[in-house]
């Protein structure tokens, strides 16, 4: 297990970070780099340290002692007395709840951060933040007038405008029911295709994690477990936080074909060939493909008659079987890693091994219309 | 004083400076009593209840006490009062300044309590939030915690205004009653009575009266308002 990650060292940027923080029920002890692109996820249990690990970057933790660097910039170093106050640490903040100044309408909240904006060259056109998170209707709203959904868009597009260098957002969909995320997480998707900006996203849902982030923290009672980009930490098999139900994988896709009469779309990736329903992207236009353990069974021969339409050829790379009643086990295909969640037994009875040459049937599949990470 | 020529009856007098003396101490109490509202409402200090306990007197004990007290205080042999002979050669009893500085004591409650409840109520998240987007603190205090405590300062300074407009005993006490200088409207009022000048009195009294009323009511008809919003 990695306790240390230097993702960004390869690509120049990074948040490179120690911090120590101790509670009277709780300790956080991180030793961390965060590549500054894309959107990295903080995954963990509630109470894992997700939030004081924000707090902490954010300057908001007093009592925690460490360095933060940001692109080289030391803005905390305890060691030598050193730590920029929290108004001077250009980052954005997007909370659990939107805590918008209920005194100001929207446009006014909104101008709170871009009228304090951290630097000039970071910032972001008033009129574009508005297009991208649908603001239109709403700048003469006050803010007790707004749904939850619409609220947390607004205290998005206001953290945006204070031209971070950094955003941090702490699980801004936890707050929500299920109807409210689905109406945020396509602006969230907007976001990360369309702004440079670098985002550390933290969330306790394996679905919004895959569906969003590049890189991929898992913590866990305060201390690190991997970190990584997502493709990678997500088939790690010793992750039990990872070996739930929601075990599965990212890939990236790129869009061979439509099928019109079937309303199908073909998707390519390293291992082959994968039948969609729906219209997804189009030619050529790269796609993250997420597939869950659950959804992914394996034979030993083709099966013939069935009605599941991918089938994809695959190898035994491990298999981890100390999950209970489940086995976990990670294949290749062409370059890409799946992952498979079957019953101990079945695993026995189909007595798989490592470097074994399989068939997996994969029965759904889920797209997101950005590319995965790059 | 050339106001008081505007006025026509004998009590123009006490009352322009009456509301002189409250204007004065209400601008002095919102400049003291909001920092050490904002300490109290964030301390975890032990010395809380003790500041709180002594703001607090006032309420509880007699004016002559405190008028006594202060006479003492103020005096040209009391600590500030030699201070102040020192500095400007006047004594502070029985002078305007030694009032409004006794009367910023004697209403330093008024103007606390509700600043305190104020800031007590205020959700410090959103100060948070606005440090985040750029605002030191001093002005995350001004824009945010201010303007969200706007109830707490409408009744801070109603309450302190008209407290200060009725006060009496600690007046008499430190002020005494010379005109122009030290006689307010209750100690106007009360000369009236004495020398059985009952329609005087009556004027005065219901000038006060009525002001009283209409302050108090205006402040918790605000109050309504903003709290159903």
């Amino acid at each position: 297990m990695n306790t240390t990650n230097h993702l960004g060292e390869q690509t120049g940027g990074a948040v490179t970070l120690r911090y120590l923080l101790n509670r009277a029920d709780f300790s956080l002890d991180v030793d961390l780099s965060i590549p500054l692109r894309g959107i990295t996820g903080i995954f963990g249990e509630s109470g894992s340290g997700k939030t004081a690990l924000l707090r902490c970057i954010a300057g908001l933790e007093k009592p925690a002692i460490g360095q933060l660097a940001i692109n080289g910039d030391t803005w905390q170093d305890t060691l030598q007395k050193l730590s920029r106050a929290v108004h001077e640490r250009q980052i954005g903040y997007v909370f659990q709840e939107p805590r918008l100044f209920d005194h100001l309408d929207v446009s006014s909240n909104l101008e709170y951060g871009r009228s304090r904006r951290h630097d000039e060259k970071n910032s972001i056109e008033l009129g574009q933040i508005i297009d991208l998170l649908g603001l239109n209707g709403l700048l003469q709203r006050r803010t007790d007038e707004l749904s939850g959904g619409e609220a947390q868009r607004v205290a998005i597009a206001r953290a945006l405008l204070c031209a971070p260098r950094l955003v941090l957002m702490d699980e801004p969909l936890a707050a929500l029911d299920r109807a409210r995320k689905e109406e945020i997480l396509p602006f969230l998707d907007r976001l990360h295709t369309e702004l440079s900006v670098p985002i550390l996203y933290v969330s306790h849902s394996i679905e919004e994690v895959c569906r969003l982030c590049d890189h991929l923290i898992i913590i866990d009672q305060g201390h690190i477990l991997a970190a990584g980009d997502i493709q990678s930490v997500l088939v790690d098999l010793d992750l039990p936080l990872l070996a739930g139900e929601e075990a599965g994988s990212v890939i990236a896709g790129r869009v061979a074909a439509y099928d019109e009469e079937y309303d199908l779309t073909h998707l390519k990736f390293s291992g082959g060939t994968l039948i969609v329903p729906g219209k997804h992207g189009h030619r050529e236009s790269e796609l993250r493909l997420r597939i869950r353990g659950n959804d992914v069974s394996l034979c030993r021969s083709r099966p013939t008659d069935t009605s599941i339409l991918n089938i994809i050829p695959v190898t035994v790379d491990r298999i981890q079987s100390d999950h209970g009643p489940y086995a976990l086990i990670r294949l290749r295909a062409g370059n890409d890693l799946l992952t498979a969640r079957l019953t101990r037994r079945s695993c026995n009875e189909l007595g798989l091994k490592q470097d074994d040459q399989l068939l997996a049937q994969i029965k759904s599949v889920a797209v997101r219309n950005t590319p995965a990470a790059d | 004083m050339n106001a008081m020529s505007i006025f026509s009856f004998p009590g123009s007098g006490p009352i322009w400076l009456s509301v002189q003396l409250a204007a004065v101490t209400t601008l002095v109490l919102i400049l003291i009593g909001t920092p050490l509202a904002w300490w109290l409402a964030g301390t975890a200090s032990r010395a809380k209840s003790v500041i709180e306990a002594t703001v607090a007197l006032p309420i509880v004990l007699p004016p002559t006490v405190m008028g006594f007290y202060l006479l003492i205080l103020l005096g040209p042999y009391g600590a500030i009062g030699q201070w102040w002979v020192e500095l400007t050669g006047e004594t502070l009893t029985f002078s305007f300044s030694g009032l409004v500085i006794a009367s910023c004591f004697y209403s330093l409650p008024f103007a606390v309590q509700p600043l305190q409840n104020a800031f007590e109520a205020l959700d410090r998240r959103n100060l948070e939030a606005a440090w985040t987007l750029g605002a030191s603190r001093l002005d995350a205090f001004f824009t945010v915690a201010v303007p969200q405590s706007a109830r707490g300062f409408l009744n801070a300074m109603v309450l302190a205004f008209a407290h200060t407009l009725g006060e009496f005993g600690v007046v008499l006490m430190v002020g005494g009653n010379i005109p122009g200088e030290t006689r307010v409207i209750s100690i106007a009022i009360y000369d009236q009575v004495e020398s059985l000048n009952y329609t005087n009195a009556h004027q005065l009294s219901a000038i006060l009266l009525t002001f009283a009323f209409s302050a108090l009511l205006l402040m918790y008809v605000i109050n309504r308002r903003w709290q159903r919003r």
